[in-house]
């Protein structure tokens, strides 16, 4: 192993196959391909939603018809064609189980190879696991814990028939209609999602958690979640993605609206590692997702990301801090390899008074891959005494590959304080030669310093998630990170 | 009828006066089509989206000077570097005054662009480097389209000039408002030093817009100090384009000083052709009333082992507005590099504002980049440290705003400029320190 090179690790990442391709044999109701008023109002109908659900679906889609899709970012791809997608896919074994014993085995299979079981999940972490197969949400576990502290959580259909108030309250109050092009077609053909309420006091006491996966060949995936922190609750928020081998290009835009009351505390942590496409740069996931987050008063929205799938990204997981003394905190990881590209990066609208900021981004290019970061920081007049400070690193591997920073950074008040700095570098030869000394082969040593690199963000995903993105950090880059 | 649809027909006018089969006139010819088919830049473009050209497009501009006007020496001495001995081109409402200027053609050419353009003489140079590293943006486009006039500078090898060049641009304001677009050239062969100061001086009230381009070529080892004064009055709008071409063991270095004006723009480009290149990028930007300043920089890496330095401070009160936007741009072939970017800023006023955009990218893996952004204030410990040693708050404010603009005001090279712009900054912050940093 001593004579491992850094370009013996780079052709052994590039061809590297995606681990978790494989697909699930489920029969499956799809809808015809294609998108018009009537599939809205079809898949409105299909879950048998109210009146004002239909019209607000309809509403986006009109919205959505006069928008054009955006060109600003720093990614290219052949745009997906609109009409040829289904937008309606669930699995047609549908009942709800109470216990893991009633799933479909051929699905436990699944999470099994993904090594996520429920059973170890459930003895492991305590987590509820809200399982999101293609659409529509076949499992929820520990449903009856949370229901004695009073919390919600449920996928969004059933909160739609179960707590229509809530829904019709918060949905679309953070990210409306309007805002994009993918939140509008979001909005108006969303599948399901999840939904969560923490009433006011109340301190979630486990995690939540969300597996989704891209299952039926050909479907787009529409998600939409809703997490509502009422006033002092805390909740931490996991979502973590796999989606199995597609030589097409399969469509992911979801919507995903956090609203934290007056001192709650919402941590959001997401692992993603949709199929990013074969070494020639074929297929893969497209991942066209907003996600936004609004704290009042005193409360706190916490974002953690760790990047490492879909052929295209393109997502700014942001926080409007419109209460005084509110913070937002974004950490991320975005590893791109092969021909995958990444634009991603944060919002922070300050609009509070003493309303804080942290963003630290890490981004690691390898292959002939793109990573950029793109991120705003806000101040308004307003905002007294404001504070950000952000950091992005990034990491190359491979002089085919490239590493951007687009920080936007705009001011209107003198008290602000504000910090940007950003390094780009590759792993220094000295720094392996040092391990090497140490007797540590090249592989290992990469791995090691890839590792420390990224430490500040890991340490920020809850512990049961840690695993996992340390598992999905070796699957994109190497075999023996940690 | 709207400023583009007026230079578009005042051009056909222009095109009468000119040489048609001069190779000049095929760029132009060019140019005002590019310029036809751009239009002026607008707030949806990504390199504009913080600066409007809306109000500044507004007025009546008279593009050519209807006649020629003459400045006393006392009443414009004050502008020029006096106390030292410098050669000087100076325009008059964009005409060359040769009562004011000092030039040579004594083992180098300090002189106009006009004649290079027409002498036989200049012919192998203009062609060699005339409109090459320009950019073909609607702006550069509508200069090299109108461009007639300006400074022409050419260094021969192993030449040292011996004494800075300075290129004043006066604007009398006989006109309501006058729109200028000086051209100027600037080739240093190898291992040739070059200083040069570069003003414009509007002495009225009347609006002044001017459009300005500037190309630098540096050869092999050539050494080139480049100053921008921008301390023009209130009504005067300045859009400047500097396109800076590096051949391989050059040191450029730009120093941007604005202070005055009411809208300006630099659009400062270097690239790097050659192996172990130097760039140096300074700037200070003080601004009050509702004065507007945009840099817009881009350093493009091609040749390895090359470096790039930007600092850029900034200081903002009452209605200000200041907008960074840096790029440091580096191509795969470019290994071993060391880039460095650095904007800070001071809010003074709850209305000022700041946008800074400082982007990387980078397609090299070998490479050391990095850059910062900060926006704050004056540390207010250091405030109380100063006043409770006897120094009045305005004096300890002033105190802490050179020390935070020192880092680019030391890498003046030139000692009665420094002096000078020492005296401009305290003016500009109100304050008499008695002494000089």
């Amino acid at each position: 192993m001593g004579k491992f090179t850094e370009d013996d690790l780079k052709k052994e990442l590039e061809t590297k196959e995606y681990e978790y391709g494989f697909y699930t044999d489920i029969e499956s109701e799809t809808f015809p391909v294609g998108l018009d008023e009537d599939i809205v109002r079809a898949i409105s109908a299909k879950k048998n939603e109210p009146e004002w659900m239909t019209e607000w679906r309809l509403e986006a889609f009109r919205i959505w018809k006069a928008m054009e899709e955006p060109e600003w970012a720093n990614v290219t791809y052949e745009k997906p064609n609109f009409q040829n997608i289904s937008y309606y896919s669930a699995p047609s074994t549908k009942p709800k189980y109470n216990s893991i014993d009633e799933v479909d085995p051929e699905l436990l299979e699944t999470f099994n190879k993904l090594g996520i079981s429920l059973e170890e999940q459930k003895k492991l972490a305590g987590v509820a696991v809200d399982i999101v197969m293609d659409s529509v949400s076949v499992a929820t576990t520990f449903k009856d814990t949370l229901a004695e502290k009073g919390i919600i959580f449920c996928s969004i259909s059933e909160a739609i028939q179960e707590h229509p108030e809530l829904v019709k309250k918060y949905i679309g109050s953070v990210v409306p209609q309007k805002d994009n092009f993918y939140a509008a077609l979001n909005s108006a053909v969303f599948s399901d999602g999840s939904f969560c309420y923490i009433p006011k006091g109340v301190r979630c006491p486990m995690e939540l958690s969300t597996y989704f996966r891209i299952n039926q060949a050909g479907t787009g995936q529409f998600e939409r979640t809703l997490v509502i922190a009422d006033e002092g609750s805390y909740v931490s928020y996991l979502e973590g993605c796999t989606a199995p081998s597609r030589d097409e290009n399969q469509l992911h835009a979801a919507v995903v609206e956090l609203i934290a009351l007056d001192d709650a505390e919402i941590k959001y942590s997401t692992v993603q590692n949709w199929f990013p496409g074969d070494k020639e740069g074929n297929g893969g996931v497209f991942n066209f997702v907003t996600k936004r987050g609004i704290c009042e008063k005193n409360a706190k929205i916490s974002w953690t990301q760790v990047e490492t799938g879909s052929a295209v990204t393109w997502k700014y997981p942001s926080c409007v801090l419109k209460g005084d003394n509110s913070i937002g905190e974004f950490y991320s990881i975005a590893v791109t390899n092969n021909f995958q590209q990444a634009d991603t990066g944060t919002k922070m609208i300050h609009l509070g008074k003493n309303t804080r900021s942290t963003i630290i981004s890490k981004g690691i290019s390898a292959g002939k891959s793109q990573n950029s970061y793109r991120g705003l920081v806000k101040i308004h007049p307003r905002a007294e005494n404001a504070r950000n400070f952000s950091q992005c690193d990034s990491l190359l591997m491979g002089n085919k590959c490239g590493a951007h920073t687009f920080p936007y950074i705009e001011t209107n008040n003198k008290t602000a304080q504000v910090e940007h700095e950003a390094t780009t570098s590759k792993i220094g030869e000295d720094q392996i030669f040092y391990c090497n000394q140490r007797g540590i082969d090249t592989e290992k040593a990469i791995a090691l310093i890839v590792n420390g690199f990224s430490k500040e963000v890991l340490n920020k995903l809850p512990m049961e998630f840690a695993v996992e993105a340390q598992k999905l950090l070796e699957i994109s880059l190497e075999g023996s990170v940690g | 009828m709207s400023l583009k649809e007026k230079l578009l027909s005042s051009y056909l006018a222009f095109e009468d006066h000119l040489e048609v089969d001069s190779p000049i006139h095929d760029l132009r010819t060019q140019a005002i089509k590019n310029f036809e088919d751009l239009g002026f830049p607008t707030k949806k473009q990504e390199a504009w989206k913080y600066t409007s050209l809306k109000t500044l497009l507004k007025p009546d501009y008279s593009i050519f000077p209807k006649k020629e006007n003459t400045l006393e020496l006392k009443d414009v001495k004050k502008y020029f570097l006096h106390d030292v001995d410098t050669y000087k081109i100076v325009f008059v409402d964009g005409v060359y005054s040769s009562f004011l200027s000092e030039t040579t053609h004594d083992g180098m050419d300090v002189c106009l662009l006009s004649s290079a353009l027409s002498k036989d003489k200049y012919k192998p140079v203009i062609e060699a480097y005339y409109n090459k590293v320009a950019q073909e943006s609607s702006l550069t486009s509508l200069n090299t389209a109108f461009a007639k006039e300006g400074a022409y500078i050419y260094i021969p090898k192993h030449t040292e000039v011996e004494k800075p060049i300075e290129i004043i641009n006066f604007a009398t304001g006989n006109e309501a408002a006058m729109l200028l677009q000086p051209r100027n050239l600037v080739v240093v062969e190898e291992n040739a030093h070059v200083q040069i100061i570069e003003r414009h001086q509007s002495l009225s009230d009347n609006a002044v817009f001017t459009n300005s381009v500037t190309e630098i070529f540096a050869e092999k080892r050539a050494f080139v100090d480049y100053y921008k004064i921008q301390n023009d009055r209130i009504s005067a709008s300045l859009i400047d384009h500097t396109h800076i071409k590096q051949e391989r063991d050059s040191i450029c270095k730009v120093h941007t000083f604005s202070f005055g004006g009411k809208l300006i723009r630099n659009n400062l480009n270097f690239y790097q052709h050659g192996e172990r290149c130097d760039s140096v990028l300074n700037g200070i930007t003080i601004l009050e009333g509702k004065q507007h300043v945009d840099h817009n920089t881009l350093v493009h890496h091609i040749a390895p082992n090359c470096e790039s330095h930007q600092d850029y401070k900034g200081i903002f009160d009452d209605n200000s507005t200041g907008v960074f936007n840096g790029k440091v741009y580096v191509e795969k072939e470019a290994q071993k590099l060391d880039a460095f970017q650095q904007n800070n800023n001071i809010l003074i006023s709850d209305k000022a504002t700041i946008n800074s955009k400082p982007q990387l990218e980078i397609f090299a893996d070998d490479v050391k980049c990095s850059h910062g952004c900060t926006i704050g204030q004056l540390d207010e410990d250091a405030l109380f440290y100063l006043r409770s040693r006897g120094i009045a708050k305005k004096e300890a404010r002033a105190l802490l705003m050179y020390a935070f603009a020192n880092n680019v005001l030391e890498g003046v090279k030139i000692p009665e400029l420094k002096r000078r712009i020492n005296k401009l900054i305290a003016n500009k912050i109100g304050v008499n320190l008695g002494f000089n940093l």
